[in-house]
C-alpha cells in the first residue's frame, strides 16, 4: 500500500516573523481547547494515536506544537488534520489533561472557517439540511424496512433542522 | 429494578446500512422485556459533522435530547457514535449555563427547549446498568459453549471518559461479561481497545483499512470463531470492507462479525432468520454449524 499523500505540517526552516502569536488565543477560545496551553510535548498523544501508525504525516503532537507557535497557514490548510478518527484514545491518555481530540477539532472546526472543507462534510451536512439524516437513505430501504415488519423510518421536521443548521451558522458547509 | 423503557434512537447508518442489527436487537429486547418507543421526529446525532462545526453538532443533538424530553424516557442507541454525542451534549448543556443558553435560544425558534431531565445509554451500559447480568442469563436456553470469540466494543463505547466513564476503556470489560452470558467464551487479543478506522474511511481510505486489517490480524491469530460488535460503523469495517481488505492485502480473514445481538438471540434459541443472519456479508455458515 502507498504512503498516505496528506500534506505534512511542520515546524522546520520557519521563519519567526511568519508567526501568529494570537492564533493559539484563537484556539483557546473554544470550548474544550483551552488545555492546549497546558501541552509540554511528551507525545504520548502521538504513540497513542492509531491513525500516526499508518500515517507519514498525521502527528498530533505536531499539530499541538504548530498551533502553540502560531503557524495559522501550516496548521488549517494541512490535509492531516483531517486524519483524526476522533476515538479519544489522545485525550484521555494525556499526563496533562489536554483535551487532544478536542484541540484537534477546534483546529478543523478553524479550517471550515477559513475554507477548507474536504468534500465528504458538505455531503454529510447537505443531506442532513435535506433529510435530518446524515446519508439520503434510498426508497429501497424504506421498503425493505416494510418487508422486515420495522416500524416506519422517523420523519424528521427539515424545516426545523434547516433552521437550527443555519442558526449555528452551518449553512455555508452546505453544497450549492 | 429500574424502568425497561427507553426512547429508541436509531441514527442513521443502521437504517442506511446495517438493518440486521436493528432486527436482532428488537427482538432480543423483546425477550429481555426492554420496550422500545420510537421517535418519529428525530434527526442526526450531530457526530458526522462534529469535526466541521461543532455547534451544528451540538445543536441537532440537542433536538434529539428535546424530543425523549417530550416523551419523559432516557434515550437508549444501538450505535456508539451516537451514544458517546447524545451523551456528550446532555453533560455539558445540563452543566454549562452559558451554553445552556445560547442553544436554548436557538431551539426556542423551532419551539423546543432543553430542560435536562432525562439520561443516555449505549445498549451495553443499559444492559449491565438496567437489565442486569441475571436478567440476560436467565434469557439463555441454548448456551453458545463451543463457541469461541473476540469482541470490539468501538472507541465511542467508552471514550472520552469524560462523558462515557462507565467502564475502563483501556481494559474494557462489560462487552466481554455480556459475551460470556451467552455461554461463549471471550478471547482477548492485544488490540482490543484499538479504533476500527471508519471515521477517516471517506478522507483516507487506506489509513482506515489498514487499521481493521490488523485487527482482524490479531483476531485471527488468537484463534476467535467470530467477531462481535456493538456498533454499525465498526460492523461495516470487519464485515462489509472484509472483503476489500483481504482483496487489497492479499490475505484471508474469513471471520464472520456478528452484532452482540445476534450472538445473544442464537444463545436465546433464536433461529438465524429471526436475527437476520444472512444479511451479514461474511459467510457465518461455518459458525452456525459450529453451534447446532
Amino acid at each position: 500500500m502507498a504512503q498516505t499523500t496528506a500534506t505534512e505540517p511542520t515546524a522546520k526552516n520557519v521563519q519567526p516573523s511568519r508567526l501568529d502569536p494570537t492564533f493559539k488565543n484563537e484556539v483557546m477560545r473554544e470550548h474544550d481547547a483551552e488545555t492546549l496551553k497546558t501541552c509540554f510535548q511528551c507525545g504520548t498523544c502521538t504513540s497513542s494515536c492509531p491513525t500516526a501508525r499508518f500515517s507519514s504525516s498525521y502527528r498530533p503532537r505536531t499539530v499541538l506544537r504548530i498551533a502553540q507557535l502560531g503557524l495559522r497557514e501550516k496548521v488549517l490548510q494541512s490535509t492531516a488534520l483531517w486524519l483524526c478518527t476522533a476515538c479519544f484514545t489522545c485525550t484521555d491518555r494525556c499526563p496533562q489533561g489536554v483535551e487532544v481530540a478536542s484541540v484537534l477539532r477546534v483546529l478543523r472546526n478553524l479550517a471550515v472557517k477559513s475554507g477548507e472543507v474536504p468534500l465528504i462534510y458538505r455531503e454529510l451536512a447537505s443531506s442532513i439540511n435535506d433529510t435530518g439524516y446524515a446519508y439520503r437513505i434510498p426508497d429501497i430501504r424504506h421498503k425493505k424496512r416494510e418487508e422486515m415488519g420495522l416500524p416506519a423510518l422517523p420523519k424528521p421536521k427539515t424545516a426545523d433542522i434547516a433552521k437550527l443548521i443555519e442558526l449555528s451558522n452551518g449553512s455555508k458547509l452546505l453544497k450549492r | 429494578m429500574a424502568q425497561l423503557k427507553y426512547a429508541f434512537f436509531l441514527g442513521c447508518t443502521i437504517p442506511y446500512r446495517v438493518g440486521s442489527y436493528e432486527v436482532s436487537a428488537r427482538k432480543v429486547f423483546d425477550k429481555l422485556g426492554i420496550e422500545l418507543v420510537e421517535m418519529p421526529d428525530a434527526n442526526c446525532c450531530g457526530l458526522p459533522v462534529d469535526p466541521a462545526n461543532h455547534e451544528m453538532m451540538l445543536a441537532l443533538s440537542a433536538r434529539n435530547l428535546c424530543l425523549a424530553e417530550q416523551l419523559g424516557l432516557n434515550i437508549i442507541t444501538l450505535c456508539t457514535g451516537c451514544a458517546t454525542t447524545l451523551r456528550k451534549t446532555n453533560k455539558l448543556l445540563k452543566t454549562d449555563k452559558k451554553m445552556k443558553d445560547e442553544i436554548n435560544g436557538w431551539l426556542k425558534q423551532i419551539g423546543m427547549e432543553f430542560k435536562g431531565t432525562i439520561e443516555v445509554k449505549h445498549m451495553v451500559q443499559a444492559l449491565k446498568e438496567d437489565v442486569g447480568f441475571e436478567r440476560i442469563k436467565n434469557t439463555v436456553q441454548r448456551p453458545l459453549t463451543s463457541l469461541s470469540v473476540a469482541e470490539h466494543g468501538g472507541c465511542h463505547l467508552l471514550r472520552p471518559v469524560k462523558y462515557m466513564g462507565w467502564d475502563n476503556p483501556e481494559e474494557p470489560q462489560t462487552l466481554k461479561d455480556l459475551i460470556e452470558l451467552t455461554g461463549a467464551t471471550c478471547l482477548d487479543y492485544w488490540d482490543e481497545a484499538e479504533c476500527c478506522g471508519y471515521t477517516v474511511i471517506a478522507i483516507d481510505e487506506k489509513v482506515a483499512l489498514q487499521l481493521t486489517r490488523e485487527k482482524l490480524n490479531h483476531i485471527k491469530g488468537v484463534g476467535a470463531q467470530a467477531l462481535i460488535t456493538v456498533c454499525p460503523s465498526c460492523h461495516l469495517m470487519f464485515d462489509v470492507n472484509q472483503s476489500r481488505i483481504e482483496r487489497a492485502f492479499n490475505e484471508t480473514f474469513k471471520l464472520p462479525v456478528l452484532h452482540y445481538t445476534q450472538l445473544l438471540g442464537l444463545a436465546m434459541g433464536m433461529n438465524p432468520d429471526e436475527l437476520a443472519i444472512k444479511e451479514l456479508r461474511v459467510d457465518p455458515t461455518q459458525l452456525l454449524q459450529a453451534i447446532q
